[in-house]
């Protein structure tokens, strides 16, 4: 499948290039979608996550490591992973400000402003979605590329984790 | 045996399938296929336990909802038990955490070690 | 009182989601390095102010009351736990600051750090039964990453191991609760113990049982399963090392293990003889492995197999007595139970202590090889000094606090009828002192290799960090009575307390 060599930046052949060109914007939607509609239907934001994750790993697979390298690194990813995982627990800690750890303060349990099977139906859920979808997305990213960049022989000095 | 209890007597052969792999094998990936293939089998073990035969899945449409706005009892009767469900979501979920920490500790290891062999990968002992 | 609550699991978790976020420049890794320690010192606040009243707390999670919601309930044990983690915790936190700075990006080092103090506390104080087993997974991920941190050749090895057996210790501990779910339709622990309360034994039960003890068993390393810890609790980081076997093993093997046992499934014959099995063995086989240690470190790791071995064996005696074969003499259970958790206390402040020092030891004089050390009395004192109380405090000499709970332990085997087990105990407790007489003797006594000539005294924050456990181990003993008072028989009490009556503390009471 690659004329080029297999670990050198120029990516899979033209026709992988096209495709994931075209579909990996869909593929994003889709993952979004999962996520903002996980309080009415299956999915969540681990699922939207993955999704998100996997259009993200095809194109690293496709136009190769050091293209995509100068979009998102596994320092980006890491930064994002964190900053959603505090956006999660930030969403507890407004509800905790509102009487009770992860209370869902968008939502009384006596209100009738919501329909049911809506995306506004929930109250702070689809905000607990979110930033789940989105450390998800960029924690498995960060994985993978961590992973896929990972060169045998040690190369670095004293590393971590 | 009575015929419910196969499929958990299946569940366990497949998790011993994957301890024999952890305690069996020398190499440092199938012994992570192993744990993962333990991991698989604890979460069919619970998704079984919420199981209901010829149960439905739970996933509420208008058409569950009674007249109050509640779920009828007619859906909260003939759907499985999603609890399990949920459970095995965020297990999974460990898992894959658990796997990428076990699959970037055998690429260190096999960076220092040159070897994926556990029986060459000893320094510790005493 | 009860709306801190949330707070010891919100605070760390928080902190350590942020620490990443400070970057990995100097500034950044020592503000995380101070956001570490704030929090260190606001969890043994919180943890200190739940003292002020006695009563059970409860706080139900987002206004959901059971059955759907997860609560967080706090008894006397959960009180007795949470300030010995959050002690040691700052200890290590103050140690860190100077220790830390050999090794590269400790802003992830704070962050893990925290996560693993967050899923501690969490596992403490949870009142649901698969919350605790993901409070249970957040700290054991955390301490397999930090085992790892020195990312050498014995580092790797060690975390991969511990990696291995810890996530089938998971696993069997996930399948128990399955079982427990399948039995009861419940997760939570009051309703699971007041829905089990009433039957006898049954074969799903037992299975129950023996998935918990494997699963508790391995993350408490008793004795056959103990093969990980040797290898990684000395090959973490020293304020690692003590975290990991001053508390991670109590939080999520001794305590989780005692709370199931004796609170949710009540405690019947075959769990009390086999924990008491458990308990022997790992004691006499621990202090066996340890004697001919040389490695500092490595030979704290076996102690650590041993001393949990005499807070696993009062535990099994206790629930021998209470199980529906034993005299059902609270009292004597509660001296068993009193005397097991004070020796949880007490080993938390004395092996964190060690662990220390031998990271101080280890660093300034550049080995934590037992026959290459030796004069360290004169050239480190503070460490020497704090060392030694340690090592007094282990090996069970009068005055320090280690005596008192191994006597209190001996005295109450010897009260329910076990000779056998008492005479094994104080054995275990001539062997410990043996053992720690050598250490002394090669580390702080005698002459100074000539290699070692330079070395000297830790840094301000290392002594301080040692100091503080110090000062817990010398009050210890002394204080015993007024420690017994408010703070250990309280701990036996809630374990005591039957399982019915355990639902009836936690109950769900009215909503918001």
């Amino acid at each position: 499948m690659t004329p080029h060599s297999p670990r050198g930046g120029s990516g899979m052949t033209i026709i992988v290039k096209s495709t994931t060109r075209i579909v990996t914007a869909f593929i994003m939607l889709f993952g979004t979608t999962i996520v903002l509609y996980g309080h009415v239907t299956p999915g969540g934001g681990f699922a939207g996550g993955v999704i998100i994750a996997a259009a993200f790993a095809l194109i690293v697979l496709a136009f190769g490591k050091t293209l995509a390298g100068r979009f998102v690194t596994g320092t980006t990813a890491s930064v994002w992973d964190s900053a959603a995982a505090t956006a999660f627990l930030f969403v507890g800690v407004l509800g905790y400000l509102g009487g009770c750890f992860f209370w869902n303060f968008l939502r009384p349990p006596q209100s009738g402003r919501f329909t049911l099977f809506k995306l506004y139906s929930a109250g702070s859920i689809l905000l607990s979605n979110t930033a789940i979808g989105m450390k998800v997305g960029m924690g498995l990213l960060g994985v993978f590329l961590a992973l896929s960049v990972f060169r045998p022989r040690r190369e670095e000095g004293e590393g971590h984790e | 045996m009575s015929s419910g209890a196969i499929p958990f007597a299946l569940s366990m052969v497949v998790l011993l399938i994957g301890l024999y792999a952890i305690i069996a094998k020398a190499n440092v990936v199938k012994i992570i296929i192993g744990i993962l293939i333990t991991d698989y089998a604890v979460n069919l073990f619970l998704v079984l336990l919420g199981y209901r035969h010829g149960g439905r899945a739970p996933i509420v449409t208008k058409a569950d909802l009674d007249t109050s706005g509640g779920v009828s009892m007619g859906f909260v009767n003939t759907s499985v038990d999603p609890v399990p469900q949920a459970l095995i979501l965020t297990s999974i979920v460990i898992g894959l955490a658990v796997a990428a920490m076990m699959v970037a500790l055998a690429l260190r290891l096999h960076d220092k070690y040159g070897t994926f062999d556990i029986t060459r990968i000893r320094r510790l002992k005493g | 009182m009860t709306n801190i609550l949330p707070l010891v699991v919100a605070l760390p978790l928080g902190a350590g989601f942020l620490s990443p976020l400070l970057g990995k420049s100097r500034r950044g890794e020592s503000m995380a390095a101070l956001l570490a320690l704030g929090i260190g010192f606001a969890n043994l606040a919180i943890s200190v102010a739940l003292f002020t009243t006695t009563e059970p707390l409860v706080y139900w999670i987002g206004f959901w009351n059971a059955p759907v919601g997860i609560s967080m309930a706090v008894d006397g044990l959960t009180r007795l736990l949470l300030l010995t983690t959050s002690l040691v915790a700052l200890a290590a936190l103050v140690f860190s600051i100077a220790y830390m700075r050999r090794f590269t990006a400790t802003g992830l080092y704070y962050s893990l750090l925290m996560l693993m103090v967050a899923g501690m506390n969490g596992v403490i104080v949870t009142g649901d039964l698969f919350n605790l087993y993901v409070f249970l997974e957040v700290a054991s991920i955390s301490s397999y990453g930090l085992v790892a941190f020195g990312t050498e050749h014995e580092e790797l090895e060690a975390s991969f191991k511990y990696l291995i057996l810890g996530s089938i210790g998971s696993l069997f501990i996930l399948l128990g609760i399955g079982i427990l779910y399948n039995l009861t339709g419940q997760l939570n622990m009051a309703l699971v113990a007041d829905s089990l309360a009433g039957r006898g034994a049954n074969r799903a039960m037992t299975l129950a049982a023996a998935f918990f003890l494997m699963g508790f068993g391995l993350k408490a390393a008793l004795v056959p399963f103990h093969a990980w810890l040797p290898d990684a609790h000395p090959s973490a980081p020293a304020p690692i090392s003590a975290m990991l076997s001053g508390v991670l093993i109590k939080a999520s093997g001794v305590y989780a293990l005692a709370r199931i046992v004796f609170n949710v499934m009540g405690p019947s014959a075959a769990h009390a003889d086999v924990l008491t099995a458990l308990g022997a063995l790992s004691m006499v086989v621990g202090v066996f492995l340890a004697v001919g240690q040389w490695d500092f470190k490595r030979l704290l790791g076996y102690h650590s197999i041993s001393q949990m071995g005499y807070i696993v064996l009062a535990i099994g005696v206790a629930a021998q007595v209470m199980s529906p074969r034993g005299s059902g003499d609270e009292a004597l259970a509660g001296l068993l139970l009193f005397g097991g958790l004070f020796h949880l206390f007490n080993h938390a402040a004395f092996k964190s202590l060690l662990f220390l020092s031998s990271g101080s030891l280890e660093q300034q004089a550049g080995t934590r090889m037992l026959k290459e050390l030796g004069g360290m009395r004169r050239r480190m004192p503070v460490t020497a000094f704090c060392c030694r109380i340690g090592a007094l405090s282990i090996a069970g000499v009068p005055p320090f606090n280690g005596f008192f709970s191994k006597l209190v332990i001996v005295v109450a085997l010897a009260l329910a009828g076990k000779w056998l087990l008492a005479a094994l105990a104080v054995f275990v407790a001539m062997m410990t002192l043996v053992s720690f007489l050598k250490v002394q003797r090669t580390v702080l006594e005698g002459e100074t290799p000539e290699r070692l000539a330079g070395v000297r005294e830790a840094p301000y924050p290392m002594q301080s960090g040692m100091l503080i456990l110090a000062t817990v181990c010398l009050l210890g003993g002394p204080l015993v009575v007024w420690l017994r008072g408010w703070l250990l028989d309280p701990a036996a009490a809630s374990l005591l307390t039957r399982a019915a009556g355990y639902a009836a503390l936690f109950s769900p009471r009215g909503g918001p």
